[in-house]
């Protein structure tokens, strides 16, 4: 190790304080924000000591959104980005373990074929072809619905690549002992392959969780319903529904509510996160 | 492509394990894209009555519209900015963090979290802190003589919505850079330190060409988010004004397609975006396999 | 437990890459047959087509009697230790045990039984809760033993189960390996590249060379008379001398020449049959030059060159040799410990 002076060291941690100081800023302020009434910001400047209406702003905004806006309770939105953001990462983990295992334990005509059809959604994020991914949901009636929001977004080729990859490491003789062992392609996937994914499983979970809950232009295009209203997308009907401006110590409150808890996630599991991220790149 | 040396020997399971990912493909990545193709190449006239093919018109006018190059010109602006702002902060934060032994976990765990925060939410709180009228940004820059209003000004509401983007974006880059500098093998700096060398010529001489594979890697991931992961940001703050100054490409694209209602249009800027993607993929699988042989 | 009976067995791979071919050998019930050769001679191939990890593409295997050729592995009634263990790193070393009864559908209580008797055979009861990775080398190729054992099948197949052990627990494992088979006579198949592995574990040895079997036979049939010239180099360490016409057909030989068997142009000559003293019977006489001497313990050796063209040559001596590096002596071999060969067909002579 080449050693560090002392200045370096003092000057270092002094500029990473204040950087982290500056990533933190802004969600600080969304905290501080959603503690006053709504009062307190007609007169001036955001304030950035904390306020004493946060238990006021929180049940308000839980039990009651901003009905005048027509967007539902915080806790309904809440509910509905958990719902959606579990079932495209079950559905994407599910679908992409059952082609990643056809395609690496089978050997069957036009395998390439369909490896290449997945290959391709890799290339293709909704955002670049909304208007006719938009068509095929409602024609298939699907608008306004759970299956709307999720179904469209788990076929995902970046987990099946992974587990893929995976699959490739696993010795050969653990197929080999479980044949001899008596297992057929049930048994292995389920006694010897899954337990040894189980890692992968869970650090895709956060990415793939992440990901689902962030989702903003999909339900705002599926859901005119306010009941499948999810929590990201409600902000911006916050926003801009109702009155000119917004009525920020609740949109703050929603604001806190809807990024924490991806937050927590990364946070309590961040060693199998910075895996997810890094291995999803490979 | 490789399978492993022994297999199981199954008529249909292995189609059967496929099917749900093929079937969800199909239907809402390969037919879409296609669809895409093909209303790329017809246009209709204003009540949706008539259909006609108009081979590559769609295209030809897209390229003679001001407004559509308007946007690839701010797309570029945007996505260059976003890119080189977050990269360089995240770099920076890398190469300090790198340095501390026992802190480096808890600067990490506070760098990495807006990774989490949906790119509309990073939108939204800057646009609160940039408030002209309460925003607390906008109120210190008052003091020092510039009056910032993004509602107005086209290079404010720019630099406004390339901050949300690269803030939210610092986390992964910063990953990946401190991940690169764990793997620069100590003896080496301490090689350059024998041979002379002062700790900021030992980074850009030793270090950074050591990282430039990551660099580059990032480069592309960042400028793919740039281009298509950021719709929330715009749409939840500038909704791509002042007088289209924040008309990023796939902001257009919903635009045209949901409030212009022009089908035609919309799908040929899909199909443009989707050749842009194509490229930046294949770039970086390039990239991928070279890493993969080298 | 049973015989195993290969007829014509043989592997060819797409492209036309004949792995194993013209196999036949009947392994009778109880024995115990070591596959030797050099890597990439197609004794793992022939393994595992036995095993029923590779397809047969040519001839038939019986186990039992009865044809098993398109069978499962698991349908075979055999049980394999693999080199690597390919122990299941997520079960304990009890579940790795039970994992293939339970497949099989024993009550629990037969697994259990099973599982305790196997684990204190082979001493590995007190890690039964251990995952493998909590586990040292030996134990767990002991594991790894158990897992076949526990199954108490039709025949065992070990596909080269010591070489990732050090050099000390390898022959330990070997000689309780040897005792486990003789105590629970199940028919044994057995590959290593190794030939003391292979002498000292086997009833019979088969030696195969590009696929095909050169010799079967007993360690010791195979070691005092190769049938060929490959399993002449391939057995015995170290490894036989072999000496061409050119070299030996000089004019001190030319009496014990006329009597070699017709056609004989090579002969190999084992290390420690080689002496200083001229014989009174019938010999071959080398004229060579001492390179190096090299004292090893319980057996010593000496490197020569055959003059006149300096081919090297290796003796077994006495640990008090005295010879001068660089000198010049005679040393001698008597006709009746020579091994002569026909270099075009890579047969024996006599």
């Amino acid at each position: 190790m080449v050693e560090n002076n002392r200045w370096g060291n003092i000057l270092a941690h002094t500029l990473l304080i204040l950087g982290v100081a500056l990533v933190v800023f802004p969600i600080y302020v969304a905290i501080i924000a959603s503690t006053h009434t709504g009062g307190t910001f007609m007169r001036g400047t955001i304030p950035l000591l904390p306020g004493t209406e946060a238990i006021n702003n929180y049940r308000t905004a839980l039990l009651q959104g901003r009905s005048s806006a027509g967007t539902p309770p915080i806790s309904l939105m809440l509910w509905n980005s958990f719902v959606m953001a579990m079932a495209i990462t079950i559905g994407k983990l599910a679908i992409s373990l059952l082609s990643a295992f056809a395609i690496v334990y089978f050997r069957f005509p036009f395998r390439i074929f369909f490896f290449w059809v997945i290959f391709v959604t890799l290339m293709l994020p909704v955002e670049v072809r909304i208007v006719p991914t938009f068509q095929v949901v409602a024609d298939l009636g699907m608008l306004n619905s759970f299956a709307g929001l999720s179904i469209p977004l788990i076929a995902s080729a970046t987990a099946t690549f992974l587990f893929r990859q995976f699959f490739m490491t696993v010795p050969e003789e653990m197929l080999e002992a479980a044949r001899v062992d008596g297992a057929g392609p049930f048994k292995f996937f389920k006694d010897i392959l899954m337990p040894l994914s189980i890692t992968n499983i869970a650090a895709l979970f956060v990415i793939m969780f992440i990901y689902g809950w962030n989702q903003y232009l999909w339900p705002l295009l599926i859901t005119t319903d306010p009941k499948y209203y999810t929590i990201v997308m409600g902000i911006q009907r916050m926003l801009t529904g109702g009155d000119s401006e917004p009525l920020w110590h609740l949109v703050m409150a929603t604001v806190v509510m809807a990024a924490l808890p991806p937050i927590l996630v990364i946070l309590f599991m961040q060693r199998l996160f910075v895996k997810g991220l890094t291995e999803t790149e490979k | 492509m490789q399978t492993k040396r022994m297999t199981f020997s199954h008529n249909w399971l292995p189609y059967l394990l496929l099917a749900p990912q093929i079937i969800i493909t199909v239907i809402f990545f390969i037919w879409p894209a296609s669809q895409a193709l093909y209303q790329s190449v017809l246009r209709q006239d204003a009540f949706g009555f008539r259909t006609e093919f108009v081979w590559f018109q769609n295209f030809q006018r897209l390229f003679e519209d001001d407004l559509y190059l308007n946007s690839m010109q701010v797309t570029l602006v945007f996505s260059v900015g976003t890119t080189l702002l977050s990269m360089s902060v995240a770099l920076l934060f890398a190469v300090m963090v790198n340095k501390m032994i026992r802190s480096r976990d808890t600067y990490t765990t506070f760098l990495v979290w807006p990774y989490a925060v949906a790119p509309a939410i990073a939108g939204v709180l800057w646009w609160f802190i940039f408030n002209p009228s309460i925003g607390i940004l906008p109120y210190m820059l008052d003091m020092v003589g510039i009056n910032w209003n993004h509602r107005r000004n086209s290079d404010q509401a720019m630099l406004l919505v390339i901050i949300a983007a690269a803030w939210k974006q610092i986390s992964y880059n910063f990953l990946f850079f401190l991940a690169g500098l764990q793997s620069v093998p100590n003896s080496l700096i301490e090689a350059a330190a024998i041979d002379g060398a002062k700790r900021f010529k030992r980074f850009w001489t030793i270090v950074f060409p050591l990282l430039s594979p990551i660099t580059f890697f990032l480069l592309v991931v960042n400028i793919v988010y740039a281009m298509f992961d950021t719709f929330g940001v715009i749409h939840a703050t500038t909704e791509g004004g002042p007088s289209q100054a924040t008309n990023i490409l796939v902001y257009k694209v919903y635009r045209d397609g949901f409030v212009g209602m022009n089908l035609g249009s919309s799908a040929a800027q899909s199909v443009i975006l989707m050749s842009i993607v194509i490229v930046l993929t294949v770039i970086q699988f390039r990239y991928i396999e070279r890493r993969v042989n080298y | 437990m049973a015989a195993i009976k290969i007829e014509g067995l043989g592997k060819v791979y797409p492209g036309d890459i004949r792995a194993v071919q013209d196999i036949n050998l009947d392994i009778a019930d109880g024995e115990f047959i070591v596959l030797v050769g050099p890597s990439g001679c197609g004794k793992s191939t022939l393994l595992r087509m036995v095993a029923g990890l590779e397809t047969i593409t040519e001839g038939e295997l019986s186990i039992g009697n009865k044809v098993v050729n398109q069978l499962e592995p698991a349908e075979r009634d055999i049980a394999m230790v693999f080199q690597n263990y390919a122990l299941y790193p997520h079960m304990t070393v009890y579940k790795n045990l039970a994992y293939g009864l339970k497949n099989r559908g024993f009550s629990q209580q037969d697994i259990d039984e099973r599982v305790q008797n196997t684990a204190k055979m082979l001493e590995i009861n007190p890690f039964l809760d251990r995952k493998p990775r909590a586990l040292s080398g030996g134990q767990r190729q002991r594991v790894a033993m158990g897992r076949a054992l526990v199954r108490e099948p039709a025949a065992f197949l070990l596909d080269e189960p010591l070489s990732n052990l050090d050099a000390k627990l390898r022959v330990q494992m070997r000689v309780e390996i040897k005792q486990l088979q003789r105590r629970l006579k199940t028919t044994s198949l057995y590959v290593t590249h190794d030939q003391l592995e292979a002498m000292t574990l086997g009833d019979r040895l088969v030696v195969l060379n590009q696929g095909r079997i050169e010799q079967v036979g007993s360690p010791m049939d195979v070691y005092h008379r190769p049938e060929t010239l490959f399993v002449a180099e391939f057995i015995g360490s170290p490894s036989m001398n072999i000496v061409r016409a050119s070299t030996f057909a000089n004019k001190d030989n030319q009496e014990a020449v006329k009597q070699l068997p017709e056609g004989t142009d090579v002969i190999g000559v084992r290390p420690d049959t080689v002496v200083f003293e001229k014989p009174a019977e019938p010999h071959l006489s080398f004229d060579c030059e001492v390179k190096l001497f090299e004292p090893a313990g319980a057996e010593s050796h000496l490197y020569l060159h055959l003059l006149p063209d300096r081919q090297a040559f290796t003796m077994r001596v006495e640990e008090n040799t005295a010879v001068a590096e660089g000198g010049k002596i005679m040393v001698y071999a008597p006709l009746s410990v020579l091994h002569p060969f026909n270099e075009a067909s890579g047969r024996r002579t006599d």
